[in-house]
Formats: C-alpha cells, sequence, structure tokens
C-alpha cells in the first residue's frame, strides 16, 4: 500500500513531464490544457455509457508512478517473447525509445520512423512541424479521460511517416514492453504513436504490447492520418501480463479512396481496453476494423468501435471475435454512424462470442444511427457454446474431448487469422492461440516465450 | 433517350389478373353478427351441438375483446356489422363426382389455373378449393383414403371423423387467443382438414386454393392439419379475390399438429386482391397460423405474400417437444397503399429446440412492411438454437421498412443468431447489369429473384415458379 | 475503333466534359489520367450509357455506329465493357449466373449458341487462375461482402470472360495494396491482343508501371490538354496535376 493518493501521483507524473521533456511551446501548451481536462473528467465510472460494463476502479484506486528506465537483463528478458522480428521497427522499454534495440534501415528513402521524444526535442524542422500539426487532432481531450492523460503526459512513442507515392512492402514493428521494478510498485507508461502516410502511399505497422509479472498500467493513444488513396494495414497485439492493464485508443482519419485495415489482437491483461474510431473522410474509402481477444479466469476485454461514415461510397466491414472461459467478462460496443450525405454506404458489422463456461459473460451492443437513406448497413451478433454436435462427431473419430474443443475453437478464430496478411504475426497467433487454449497445458493465455 | 425507370414502367403496370367476378348465385346470410348468425351458420351446415357450444363460447368472448392496436399498420376501423358471414354457392348439396360441380366455378378455378380436374393427375396435387367460404371440390380423395390419410373440407370432417375435429380444434389456437381468431372460431364456414395416420409419408402435395367471390362478404376459414407420429406432409395454400372497391375481411386459422417425429411443410402463396394503385380496396387479411411439434417433430412454414391490402399474420411454432424444430420462411412484398406487419413467433420449449427464420421484406411504391418476430427460448429449453435473418428490401423511396425482432432468451445454454439488413434496389444495381448486356426487364427480375432466393427454395418446385412470376407482376412499374 | 468529337457532357445541368477529342485503334492502350473532377469518370460513364449524364453536343462513333443511339446493354453486347469504380452489390444473385446471362446475352447478339454450363464453368476457370479468384467468389452473391481488392479483381475477371473489343477501366487502382494491384494488372496485360483496345482511366502514375500505355492523355476541366507517351505520366506525377492546370489555362485561352 502505497501513501501517494492516485490523484496526487498522476500530478506528480504531469510534474515531472513537464520539467523533463522537452518539447515545443504549443505541446507543452497542449499538455497543461490535457491535464486540466483529465482533472475535470477523473477517472471514468460505470455510469458513464461508454464504460457501463467496465469497470476501471483496480486503475482509478491505483497510485501509479511513471516507470523509469528498466534494468538491462529484465528488459531483455521482458522484451524478447514480442519480437516479431519483421526487420524494421522500434522498440519501447517503460515508454522510451531504446535505440540499441530499434532498427528502421531497410526501409525506402523517405520514409520516417522516429521516437516522438526525439522529433519534440528537436529543432523546429519539418519532421516536428508536421508532427506538431497533426498531435491531438484525431484524439480529442475533451471527452476522453484517459486519452487526455496520455496526452498531457505525452512525452516519448512512435512517429511514423510515409511520402506521397512510396509503397513500404516491409512491415513496421512499434513495440512496447513494461519491465516493471523489482519491489512490484505499480508503475504507468503513456505511449503515443503517430502514423501519417501520404498520398497513394502504402504501409504496415504493427503495435505490440507486453509486460513483466507485476502491476502497471499501458494507456496508450494512436492516431492514424491516411491521405487519399493510401493504403494503411494496422495491427494491434496486446500481450500484456495478468497484472497488467491496458487501456488503448486509435483514432483514424481516411481520406479519398484510402484503405484502412486495423486487427486488434487481445490476449493478455487483466482489463483491456481497445477503442478504435474512424473517420471515412472522402469518397470511395474502405475501412475494416477487425478483433479477436481471449479472456480466461477473471480478466475483462471491451473493445469499443466507433465508424464514423462521412461521405459517400465508402464501405467498412467489421468482425469482432471473442473466446471466453472461466469468470471471463467481454464487452463489444460497435457504433456505426452513416452521415445524411453519406450515400450509398455500405457498413457491416458482425460480433462473435464463444462463451466455454457457464460463468463467462459478455455485452454486446450494436449502435447504428443512419441519416442517409440510400445505404446498406447490416450488423449481427452471435452468443454461443461450442456445438455439441461437432464436439461429439469429433470424439467419434477418436479425439481426446479437449482435443476436439480446441480443434473447434481454432475453428472458431480462423477466418479471423486467415485475415492477417503478416505470416510472422499468423504463425505467432497459431502457436499461442494452440498454447492457450484450455486443456491444452497453458492455463493462462499469457505465455512468456 | 428513355431512362431505366421509364422502361420498367412500360413494362405495364399489369393489373390484377386474378380480378374477374364469377356470375353464380350464391346463398348467404343477411350482414352482421350476433348469437342467431352463428346458430344460422351452424345449423345451414348441419353441425351436432358440441360445436354449436364452441362456437358460441367463442363469440361470447370475441364480445369482451378489442382489436389488436400493437400492429404497424393503419386502417379505417372495420364495422364487424357490416360484414356478410356466410356465403356460399347455390348447387347441389353433395357432389358425386366432380363434372358436377358448377360450371360456373369450375372455369374460375381453371382461369384461375387450379388443377382440380382428375387429368391434372400428373401434377400430383390433391386439391381442396373453397369458393367464398365452402368447399366445393377435393380431388384425389380416394387414393388417399387407401392410405388412411382423411383430406376433405372442414365440413365433411365434422361429420365424417368428428372425434378427430374435437380433439385438435382449438388445441393449438385456442379460440380465446386473439381478437380475429375467436370471431373466426364463432364463425367460421369451411375449409380444409387433413389427418395423415401413424408413419405414412402422404405421396402428393395437398393443396387447397381460396377464393373470394361475393361482394361484401368475408371469409372465415379454418384450417387444420393433423400428422400423426412418424407422418409427412407437404401442404399448399393459395389465395385470390375479385377487384371490389370495398375492403373484404379475411380471418383464417389454420392450426397444425405435428406429434412425434411428424414433418409438416406448410406453403402458402397468398395473393388476395391488393387494392387498386390509390389504396381503394382490397383484402384485409388478419390471420392466425400456428403449429405445435412434439418430440423430433418439424413445422415448415413458407409464405410468398403479394397480395392483401393489409396483411396481419405470424405463423409460428410451439416447439413442446425436446429436439423439436421450428422453419419459417418468408416473402413479403407490398407495392402501392399495400401494408404488411408479418413474421413469425417462435416459441422454444423442449430441449434442443431448433428454430430458422428468413424474412425478406419487399417494398415499393407506398408500401410499408414490417417484420415482427418473437424467439422465445423457456427455461427449460437447454441447447435450443435459433437463427434469424431479417433483410429489407426497399424500391423507391416512398416505402418503408420496420424490423421488430424480439428475443427473449431465459437459458444460458441457447445460442440466438440475428441478423439484418436493409437495402435499396436502385438505378445504380440495374445498370451494372445492364452494362452486361442484360435487358431492364430481366436485371430487375435477377435482382428481385435473388434477394428472394432463400425463401423460394423451400417452396415446392410448382409454386416457386408461380411465386417467382407473382413478384415479377406485383413489382412491376415500382423501380425508380 | 472509337472516335470522340468535340465531346460535351453535363449531368443535372451542370457541363462536365468541355469537348472532347479522343481516337482509340484496336491493339492501343491509353491512359486516361486527371486530378479529381476533371471529368475521367464521367467520360467513362458517357461511353457506357449512363443516364444521368446528358451529351449536349458532339460525337462518339464505336466501329463507324453512332454510339449515343444505342442502349447500354446494346453498347455491352457490341463488347464495350466498363470496369467499375464503384462495383455494385446485387444480394442473392450469384456471380457465376450473372456472369452467364452476360455471356450468354453477347453470344446470342453475336449469333453464337449460347454456352450451357458445363462449357461456361470451362470457360472461365482458367480465367478465375490469371486473376486468382477462388471457385467460392464464383458461387457468392455479386460483389456482396467482398472487399474492395476482390471486387476490383471480381471486374476484370468478368472482363476476361466477356472478352470485350473496348475495355473502359474506371480508376480501377484506388484502395488497392501493390499486390492486388500486381494481379489485377496481370490481368489487363493477358488481355492485351491487337484485335482489343483498352482505355485505361486513373489518378495515380503507379498502376501505368504495370498496364504500360501507348498513348497517355492528361484531362483537365472536362478537356484533353495534353497527350504524349507513357513518359507524360511520369513527369506529371513528378510535377503534380498543378502544373498540368497551368497547362490547361494556356490550353484554354
Amino acid at each position: 500500500m502505497t501513501t501517494l493518493a492516485p490523484t496526487e501521483a498522476y500530478a506528480d507524473a504531469f510534474e515531472a513531464v513537464r520539467r523533463t521533456a522537452a518539447a515545443p511551446d504549443g505541446i507543452v501548451d497542449l499538455r497543461r490544457r490535457a491535464f486540466e481536462r483529465f482533472t475535470a473528467l477523473g477517472m471514468p465510472t460505470t455510469r458513464l455509457e461508454a464504460w457501463r460494463f467496465t469497470n476501471v476502479a483496480p486503475i482509478a484506486n491505483t497510485a501509479f508512478t511513471l516507470a523509469v528506465p528498466a534494468e538491462r537483463e529484465a528488459a531483455k528478458a521482458d522484451t524478447a517473447p514480442h519480437a516479431l522480428g519483421l526487420g524494421a521497427g522500434l522498440t519501447f522499454i517503460n515508454g522510451r525509445y531504446v535505440a540499441p534495440a530499434s532498427d528502421v534501415s531497410a526501409l525506402p528513402a523517405g520514409v520516417e520512423v522516429l521516437s516522438l521524444a526525439d522529433v519534440l526535442a528537436s529543432d523546429g524542422n519539418e519532421t516536428r512541424a508536421a508532427v506538431e500539426a497533426h498531435l491531438a487532432t484525431g484524439a480529442g481531450i475533451e471527452n476522453e479521460a484517459f486519452t487526455a492523460l496520455n496526452t498531457a503526459l505525452l512525452h516519448d512513442g512512435a512517429v511514423v511517416r510515409v511520402p506521397a507515392n512510396t509503397v513500404v512492402e516491409q512491415p513496421i514493428q512499434l513495440l512496447f514492453v513494461t519491465s516493471p521494478p523489482p519491489g512490484g510498485e505499480p508503475v504507468m507508461t503513456h505511449p503515443r504513436v503517430l502514423l501519417v502516410v501520404g498520398e497513394n502511399a502504402q504501409v504496415r505497422v504493427v503495435e505490440s504490447y507486453g509486460g513483466g509479472d507485476s502491476p502497471y498500467l499501458t494507456n496508450t493513444v494512436t492516431e492514424v492520418v491516411a491521405g487519399p488513396s493510401a493504403v494503411v494495414d494496422h495491427y494491434k497485439l496486446v500481450r500484456e501480463s495478468p497484472s497488467g492493464y491496458h487501456i488503448g485508443a486509435m483514432h483514424v482519419r481516411l481520406d479519398r479512396a484510402a484503405n484502412f485495415s486495423s486487427h486488434a489482437v487481445t490476449l493478455g491483461g487483466a482489463i483491456v481496453r481497445n477503442d478504435a474510431q474512424a473517420l471515412l473522410d472522402g469518397e470511395g474509402v474502405e475501412c475494416t476494423l477487425n478483433g479477436l481477444y481471449l479472456a480466461n479466469g477473471r480478466r475483462l476485454v471491451d473493445n469499443h468501435t466507433t465508424i464514423h461514415h462521412a461521405q459517400p461510397h465508402c464501405s467498412s466491414h467489421e468482425l469482432y471475435k471473442g473466446i471466453l472461459d472461466g469468470e471471463a467478462h467481454a464487452v463489444f460496443n460497435g457504433k456505426i454512424i452513416v452521415a445524411i450525405d453519406a450515400q450509398k454506404t455500405d457498413a457491416k458489422q458482425t460480433n462473435k462470442a464463444l462463451l466455454l463456461s457457464e460463468d463467462a459473460q459478455i455485452n454486446t451492443k450494436p449502435e447504428l444511427e443512419i441519416f442517409a437513406d440510400d445505404v446498406k448497413c447490416t450488423h449481427g451478433a452471435t452468443v454461443g457454446q461450442l456445438d455439441e454436435d461437432a464436439l461429439f462427431y469429433l470424439r467419434a473419430r477418436g479425439l481426446g474431448l479437449e482435443q476436439a474443443r480446441s480443434v473447434l475453437i481454432h475453428a472458431f478464430a480462423g477466418d479471423l487469422l486467415n485475415h492477417i496478411a503478416i505470416e510472422p504475426i499468423r504463425d505467432q497467433l497459431d502457436v499461442l492461440l494452440l498454447a492457450q487454449l484450455p486443456g491444452s497445458g497453458g492455463g493462462s493465455f499469457h505465455v512468456a516465450g | 433517350m428513355a431512362t431505366s425507370t421509364d422502361n420498367i414502367e412500360q413494362l405495364a403496370n399489369q393489373d390484377y389478373k386474378y380480378g374477374f367476378v364469377t356470375d353464380i348465385d350464391a346463398e348467404a346470410v343477411p350482414p352482421g353478427l350476433n348469437e342467431e348468425i352463428i346458430r344460422i351458420i351452424s345449423a345451414k351446415k348441419g353441425e351436432p351441438e358440441w360445436l354449436l357450444e364452441w362456437r358460441l363460447k367463442a363469440f361470447r368472448v370475441w364480445q369482451t375483446m378489442t382489436e389488436p392496436q400493437w400492429h404497424n399498420v393503419h386502417f379505417p376501423p372495420v364495422d364487424f356489422q357490416d360484414i356478410i358471414y356466410y356465403s356460399a354457392p347455390k348447387q347441389k348439396p353433395k357432389l358425386e363426382s366432380l363434372d358436377d360441380l358448377d360450371p360456373e366455378i369450375k372455369a374460375t378455378f381453371d382461369k384461375l389455373g387450379v388443377p382440380i380436374e382428375e387429368q391434372k393427375m400428373m401434377a400430383g396435387v390433391a386439391v381442396d378449393a373453397v369458393f367464398d367460404s365452402v368447399s366445393v371440390a377435393t380431388t384425389f380423395k380416394d387414393k388417399l383414403a387407401d392410405l388412411g390419410i382423411v383430406f376433405c373440407s372442414f365440413s365433411e370432417a365434422v361429420r365424417d371423423h368428428p372425434d378427430l375435429v374435437r380433439k385438435y380444434l382449438g388445441s393449438v389456437v385456442p379460440a380465446s387467443d386473439n381478437f380475429y381468431a375467436a370471431l373466426n372460431s364463432a364463425v367460421f364456414s369451411d375449409g380444409s382438414f387433413a389427418y395423415i395416420p401413424k408413419g405414412v409419408k402422404c405421396p402428393m402435395e395437398l393443396s387447397t386454393y381460396f377464393r373470394i367471390n361475393a361482394a361484401q362478404t368475408g371469409q372465415f376459414e379454418r384450417t387444420l392439419l393433423v400428422a400423426d407420429e412418424g407422418a409427412t406432409v407437404s401442404y399448399l395454400e393459395g389465395c385470390t379475390a375479385p377487384m371490389r372497391d370495398e375492403n373484404q375481411l379475411h380471418a383464417a386459422v389454420v392450426e397444425l399438429v405435428a406429434l412425434d417425429d411428424a414433418t409438416i411443410k406448410y406453403s402458402t402463396v397468398q395473393n388476395w386482391y391488393p387494392g387498386d394503385k390509390d389504396g381503394k380496396g382490397g383484402i384485409y387479411n388478419f390471420v392466425t397460423k400456428r403449429g405445435k411439434a412434439s418430440t423430433n417433430a418439424k413445422i415448415t412454414w413458407t409464405q410468398v405474400e403479394t397480395g392483401s391490402a393489409i396483411t396481419w399474420k405470424y405463423p409460428s411454432c410451439i416447439l413442446q417437444g425436446d429436439n423439436a424444430v421450428g422453419e419459417f420462411y418468408s416473402v413479403a412484398v407490398t407495392n402501392n397503399h399495400q401494408q404488411a406487419d408479418t413474421g413469425t413467433k417462435m416459441l422454444h420449449l423442449g430441449k434442443n429446440t431448433r428454430s430458422t427464420i428468413v424474412s425478406k421484406g419487399i417494398s415499393a411504391g407506398k408500401g410499408q412492411n414490417t417484420y415482427r418476430g418473437l424467439v422465445r427460448i423457456g427455461k427449460n429449453a437447454k441447447g435450443a438454437r435459433n437463427f434469424s435473418q431479417c433483410d429489407s428490401l426497399l424500391i423507391g423511396d416512398k416505402c418503408g421498412a420496420h424490423t421488430f425482432p424480439y428475443l427473449e432468451v431465459r437459458n444460458t445454454s441457447s445460442q440466438v443468431e440475428h441478423e439484418a439488413s436493409t437495402s435499396k434496389i436502385g438505378e445504380d444495381q440495374i445498370f451494372y447489369c445492364r452494362q452486361r448486356g442484360l435487358s431492364t426487364e430481366d436485371a430487375v427480375n435477377m435482382i428481385v429473384n435473388g434477394f428472394c432466393k432463400e425463401v423460394f427454395r423451400e417452396l415446392p418446385m410448382e409454386f416457386a415458379v408461380e411465386a417467382q412470376k407473382l413478384l415479377g407482376v406485383s413489382l412491376e412499374g415500382s423501380v425508380g | 475503333m472509337l472516335e470522340v468529337t468535340n465531346l460535351h457532357a453535363s449531368v443535372a445541368g451542370r457541363g462536365i466534359l468541355r469537348g472532347i477529342d479522343l481516337s482509340v485503334q484496336a491493339g492501343e492502350v491509353h491512359a486516361i489520367m486527371g486530378p479529381n473532377g476533371s471529368g475521367k469518370s464521367t467520360l467513362a460513364a458517357v461511353l457506357a450509357g449512363r443516364e444521368e449524364y446528358e451529351v449536349t453536343a458532339g460525337a462518339v462513333t464505336y466501329d463507324g455506329q453512332d454510339l449515343l443511339e444505342m442502349e447500354p446493354e446494346e453498347r455491352a453486347r457490341e463488347g464495350i465493357f466498363l470496369a467499375f469504380q464503384y462495383p455494385v452489390e446485387i444480394p442473392g444473385v450469384n456471380n457465376a449466373y450473372l456472369l452467364k446471362a452476360a455471356l450468354n446475352e453477347v453470344r446470342k447478339h453475336r449469333g453464337e449458341p449460347e454456352l450451357d454450363a458445363m462449357d461456361f464453368m470451362a470457360l472461365v476457370k482458367d480465367r478465375m487462375q490469371v486473376l486468382h479468384i477462388d471457385q467460392d467468389l464464383l458461387k457468392r452473391p455479386v460483389n456482396e461482402g467482398f472487399s474492395g481488392g476482390e471486387k476490383k479483381r471480381n471486374e476484370i475477371f468478368q472482363m476476361a470472360v466477356l472478352e470485350p473489343r473496348l475495355a473502359i477501366m474506371d480508376e480501377t487502382d484506388s484502395g488497392l495494396d501493390i499486390d492486388a494491384l500486381r494481379t489485377v494488372s496481370a490481368g489487363v496485360n493477358a488481355m492485351r491482343s491487337p484485335e482489343r483496345a483498352i482505355l485505361v482511366v486513373t489518378h495515380y502514375q503507379r498502376l501505368l508501371n504495370y498496364i504500360v500505355p501507348d498513348v497517355v492523355h492528361v484531362l483537365s476541366n472536362g478537356r484533353i490538354v495534353k497527350s504524349g507517351g507513357k513518359d507524360l505520366a511520369l513527369e506529371l506525377e513528378e510535377k503534380g496535376y498543378g502544373w498540368i492546370e497551368g497547362v490547361a489555362e494556356q490550353v484554354g485561352a
């Protein structure tokens, strides 16, 4: 039990960032305003509709201090399981960029993959100006307490900029690992990712999150700005430890004929909240939001998505699948807004959950707000158990009960995995999924190594 | 250059082709409803005392009831005292053979394409034809009788198989079920009855054609179908009516009883007169249809609803026994001023009961189409499953589609899936097909039939063809 | 094969095409480039016979026939194929069914016998391989639930089956990732032949790396302001469309 109250801990953290993290005046002011908003909003409670089923009291009642640079060997051990070996990427340990563990030399000329802290501390160059121009334009600090807190404590993270007409075929991994101090006092990080993709450019970015086995909070905010006809594939792998809390918000703005896809995979964390908001702000945009989550024990996984169709001829596809065991609790809330001008919109949302135990629970809610009249909007939700007939069939063919179960669970997740175009990720997920299925000896969905 | 809208309009705003009136004498009771009228109806039909009592009891219940108001259709109040509750074509009291059928009536059914002649044997359909309120002809009776199958008019069944009727009448839809069911129970004049004995698979489709002919008349037929243990039957129902300026009331009740391991497939192509383009005239179709499925039994409702000014019907399944299966496949079309509020109820009571709902609503003109469905999984219905899919197609921008799915799940081991979509057929789709070389007419037919495919697939072949044609006719002149 | 003379067209009373002159011979691939709103898609739509577009002046002949007098389906049967920018979904109508109906309309028109299901499947099979089309996609309803990339591949697949004489691709590259772009281009290149002309409408030069055009036209403000070889596309990308607007002003003056 720490003597520090949670609010005092945040105030201390804000003070520390203000003193030590160099930034241009505009950002300094942004942080100040964000901290004021956070103070005014306070931590969300279940009285707010957006947090109705997601009780963050365990986070709100903990005094997290800013994580300090980690001890080298521990950091190595905590990082290793998450490295995908994609050949290009940045590594952040305890919220700070670690240059020796990063390498982006193989990327095409003109592509920038940088530490946000470095950019902010640099002289007033073109890159810094671009970052200042885009930062916090998508992720508003007005209503979301966690986004306000992230912005107030903004100091490091990743900046990825792809110039117009440039194709980056090699995926870029952004790895965020928390390596908590040996004493076990709760620490927090507030990574920020800014992805700016120019007209007709193409890029694939993988954000990975993990950490050591002691309480910590990852509160991350990602902003994506995609120019006309840009193609952006985004992956988010949440593999926090059983004692890690993860709150993540992603804000995406898509220009004319852009093609964006997101794959959010949640395998770990005590409480995980993924917010994804996409604004389809030009004609002919295609937006895909996919998600896969596994939860067991008493874990809580909440996915909130908002797809805002603002222009005609856009399509959005959403497929979220969850596998819940033990007393796990999941929340899915999918909002689709179709503005009055967004004729010919085609929006499809599907949410499926597989409950492996009587005590697992899901709250699922589609929210469709349609103001245009010539649109096609489909939503579907399924909550179910494993098919007893199929189980019996497999057993009649000689498979053990547990094996039969794992075959069916794997099949359930299969179509989502097939959508993952980066092979090392798909392979790793295949392994993790198999290892973590109930009865396969995994027990926990967090597997180190 | 002509737009494709013009083209489609030119495809002829074809009139309701079944809208002729047959000129035959009808024997009718005066308009209005009271106990005396019910006694007259019962007496005319030579009914036993228990049935009269049953009717009177229903009438007394009906008097305490009010018309339902929860539905999403709008019409001026019906004056129930202004309706003729019994009309029968005057003819010989009993037919010895089809040759004795009034030639006018026979000509009517020929016009309708109803295969009531023996020569249509090749079609393999046994037909019971109900003209106004009275069954006029039943074919293949003898052949069916060899297998122990009873297929006859309701009146005959009351006379020849009173025990069966008494045992099952009202067992699925009690007289007090709802306003229109109570009215029907009080005044029903005829209808069809079928009984398939244990283990018998009915070798041909059974079919009833309903026709309202006389003016100012309500039609209140009653259908009762009993499939005994292990029996299988497929039953078809078709309906037409003349074009008349006033609205006519059709309040039927259909009861299906599927005992253990029995299968009943009930298909309807409903093409009552829908009223004219300005919404004048047309049939009010307020129908209660329900089936009860015992252990391992299966009931399938398939309906193609293109007619009637107002349709209000919810063919339902009570899945009482373990492993019982209920299915509902529906296409409902509303054009001009038609309104439809239709759907189903699937009541899961037994373990491992399953139900499937596929509803396709097509709205054109100023048509309003509502899907209303209830899936209730009871406390004891462990392992129950439901899949529902409700799609709406809008043609033009003055029509509406509404979807009200109600789910009540009182059991955690059950699985319920629901999908819904609303889309619009437009110039875009038609142009796309034309750019690939198809004519406008072919494009519209292809699009609409594509939308309904999952339902048509469930219809017996002959009906499916008719349904496709009907759909084309119902929607002509509506794309824009 | 295609002669466009002083073509003017408007939609809802607003003039979009303002005097297009274009001559395309069999065997040629022409690229039409231009900024958004320059009239690229309008030109494609007018050639296919889209009815919202009103031709206010000018003429179009196709093999010597007056194209503007023909209904859209006649044009299709005469061998004009438009790969749509936004391919339309048709629920319940499976892809193979539409394609077979379309193919048989074209064959009937040519006086050829209609194909039955067996012959049809044999025909489509090898076309499917070039475009990485799954058998499964053939059975799915037309474009329904397809991703953007699948829709575009499906358009080119239909084109490969229908074997048009004049193929018009309306921004087929938009929203495609690099792999899909390669696939689509391979499909188009496989169709290049001395009897066939292809009109590629695009905003970006990248597609033209894969489908190398004989002629590049730059459209601005409803007119072709510059024509040249494939290098024109590269020059355009480098200098941006602002450059061409300068050229347009000179032409307009």
